[in-house]
């Protein structure tokens, strides 16, 4: 097993990504640095539209991602509805 | 009945297929004359994917608002002097080094990915690369941008892309670049694409950039975080290309291994600068380049080799080496640098007593028994009023093109060297790795222009090496570099903060 990862900008934005992200990966481990959040877990992380969406209280695209991004570890699929970060070992 | 609003897999499936074309009166091979010299086989291109299946209507939209987001944080750093929020005048060498060193890098990747782009005959691959070639050209235009505020209050940023293609250390990276593009496509993106992107980059853009958050530097971190969003999706093409050639054919598993030893090999001393800013020139340290390595290097690339291992492929050659570099290289740049400090586009010190009780403390097998005891004696030195500085020129590996200052791994007292007889010449390298490299394309590296062999001969100018460094190099000696104490940068910043 190895961990997956994603860090994104620290900003108002990104809080309610990690909030979803926690929600949907409840066992994530959430890592504060200076400017950014590191999120990791064991094997696979998913983040939901569905979920962020609840948190943001407004529509919001699966690629708008892309704009708080830093950096990420694993193999990523992305669709309408989720963005999955996954090892296949 | 209004047209159904199209999912991003249709959407991106109608880009990177639909709008390709059969070669049905040219020959391909003429069309794409460099897919097939590095023995590399494709039987299908269709089955290339990005996994973010991004179309260009996407691209355009996600990056015009990065970019305003961008700009509106410069205008805010310059509008309100934000270079003196900056930790001290010390950490401002660290952006002097990124500004010659790297940006200039971003450029030969816009350069290198707008080629392989147009090389590859497969359109998925090459949407992917324009996007890519397109996004370095926004960093280095960012990077240089954002630093223009801090030539207008500091020396030593004037002629960084004069310097690039000259100086002695700056052909480090210049040279890694050269390598890259001179190969052909394929290796071109195991080598940027793959090695240097996925695993490498992020340790200069991830805990770097969040170093400059650390030590008030709104500028950098915001452009260095503002790449590394666009890194995110270069990691994620440089991982979809080599699962697509370990898929598409078996021969091409022994042909990209051998690049991947290369070029993580070539990478890691790349990096050795990274290694010397993150432990010597931030003066608000955020982890050790230890740590650093052990997190994005180790435990990212060790999972990345894991995922990779159904394919064939193992860890990189030079592994257990480079595992036990991460205790050393970082002391041994910033020495060579600081009795060097003349002949360095930018300021050097030694490191507080603050700060070497923090080395002492983030490497407690290494620094206390090897490298301290050196910044002890510089201490010493400098209290008589003989600050040290070198007066011979440095050996350079014939490779990496670093003087040899690297020492054995398992003896830290003993300089490691190697030399290798090609065509009647002998030719000198910095380890093992880079004289393998140089073993398996010798032509190649028989013609690399090392700075110090071109000043020996003549071709910088000269006679002295002060007029090299002034007249060629176009370093104001004795301005932009020496030590930080007395220069003109620390007199103005202390005058700036009312310091006596």
């Amino acid at each position: 097993m190895s961990k997956v990862y994603i860090a994104l900008q620290d900003n108002d934005e990104s809080r309610y990504i990690v909030e979803a992200i926690e929600e949907s990966n409840p066992d994530a481990t959430v890592i504060h640095q200076p400017a950014m959040i590191r999120i990791e877990r064991e094997n696979r992380l998913v983040i939901e539209r569905a979920v962020v969406e609840e948190k943001m209280g407004r529509e919001w695209d699966v690629q708008e991602l892309h704009i708080n991004l830093i950096t990420l570890g694993g193999n990523v699929d992305e669709d309408d509805d989720q963005f999955v970060l996954e090892w296949k070992q | 009945m209004a047209a159904k609003k199209l999912n991003i897999k249709d959407k991106y499936r109608l880009l990177t297929r639909d709008l390709d074309w059969e070669f049905s009166y040219e020959d391909p091979k003429q069309a794409f004359p460099y897919e097939e010299f590095e023995g590399i086989k494709i039987t299908d291109w269709s089955k290339w994917e990005d996994p973010f299946r991004l179309t260009m209507d996407s691209y355009w939209k996600y990056q015009a608002e990065k970019e305003k987001k961008l700009y509106a944080i410069f205008d805010a750093f310059s509008q309100n002097n934000g270079h003196l929020n900056v930790t001290d005048s010390r950490y401002v060498n660290a952006v002097k080094l990124f500004l010659t060193g790297v940006s200039p890098l971003e450029y030969q990747a816009y350069q290198g990915f707008a080629h392989v782009g147009r090389q590859f005959s497969g359109v998925g691959a090459r949407v992917a690369c324009q996007m890519q070639s397109l996004d370095e050209l926004r960093h280095v235009q960012t990077q240089i941008h954002a630093m223009s505020h801090y030539n207008k209050f500091f020396d030593g940023f004037q002629e960084f892309s004069h310097m690039h293609d000259r100086v002695w250390y700056l052909s480090v990276p210049r040279s890694f670049f050269c390598d890259a593009r001179s190969a052909g496509p394929f290796e071109f993106m195991i080598a940027i694409g793959f090695s240097f992107e996925y695993v490498l980059t992020n340790l200069l853009f991830v805990p770097f950039m969040s170093g400059a958050a650390h030590n008030g530097d709104m500028a950098t971190v915001t452009f260095g975080f503002s790449a590394q969003s666009d890194e995110a999706r270069h990691m994620t093409l440089g991982l979809e290309v080599i699962k697509f050639l370990l898929e598409q054919h078996e021969d091409n598993v022994p042909i990209v291994q051998k690049w991947i030893d290369k070029w993580f090999w070539r990478g890691t001393r790349l990096l050795t600068i990274v290694a010397m800013m993150m432990d010597y020139m931030l003066p608000n340290k955020v982890m050790s380049w230890k740590e650093a390595w052990e997190v994005y290097f180790e435990e990212a690339g060790g999972a990345l080799f894991k995922d990779l291992a159904r394919y064939g492929i193992r860890m990189p050659k030079y592994a257990e080496t480079i595992e036990k570099e991460k205790e050393h290289i970082s002391h041994q740049a910033w020495w060579t640098f600081y009795t060097h400090g003349h002949a360095a586009g930018f300021h050097t010190w030694i490191p507080s007593d603050e700060e070497l009780d923090w080395l002492s403390a983030q490497y407690p097998d290494t620094f206390d028994k090897y490298y301290r005891p050196m910044w002890e004696l510089a201490k010493e030195q400098e209290a008589k009023g003989e600050r040290f500085y070198t007066s011979g020129l440095p050996q350079l590996c014939q490779t990496c093109q670093i003087p040899m200052l690297f020492t054995e791994m398992d003896n830290p007292n003993q300089n490691s060297m190697r030399d290798y007889l090609y065509q009647g010449e002998r030719y000198h390298f910095c380890s093992d790795g880079c004289c393998d490299i140089f073993k398996e394309e010798p032509e190649k590296y028989v013609q690399s222009w090392l700075p110090v062999h071109q000043i020996f001969q003549g071709n910088c100018g000269g006679p002295g090496v002060g007029e090299v460094l002034s007249d060629y190099y176009r370093m104001n000696v004795g301005v932009d570099n020496m030590d930080i104490k007395g220069s003109p940068d620390e007199v103005r910043w202390n005058k700036w903060k009312g310091v006596a």
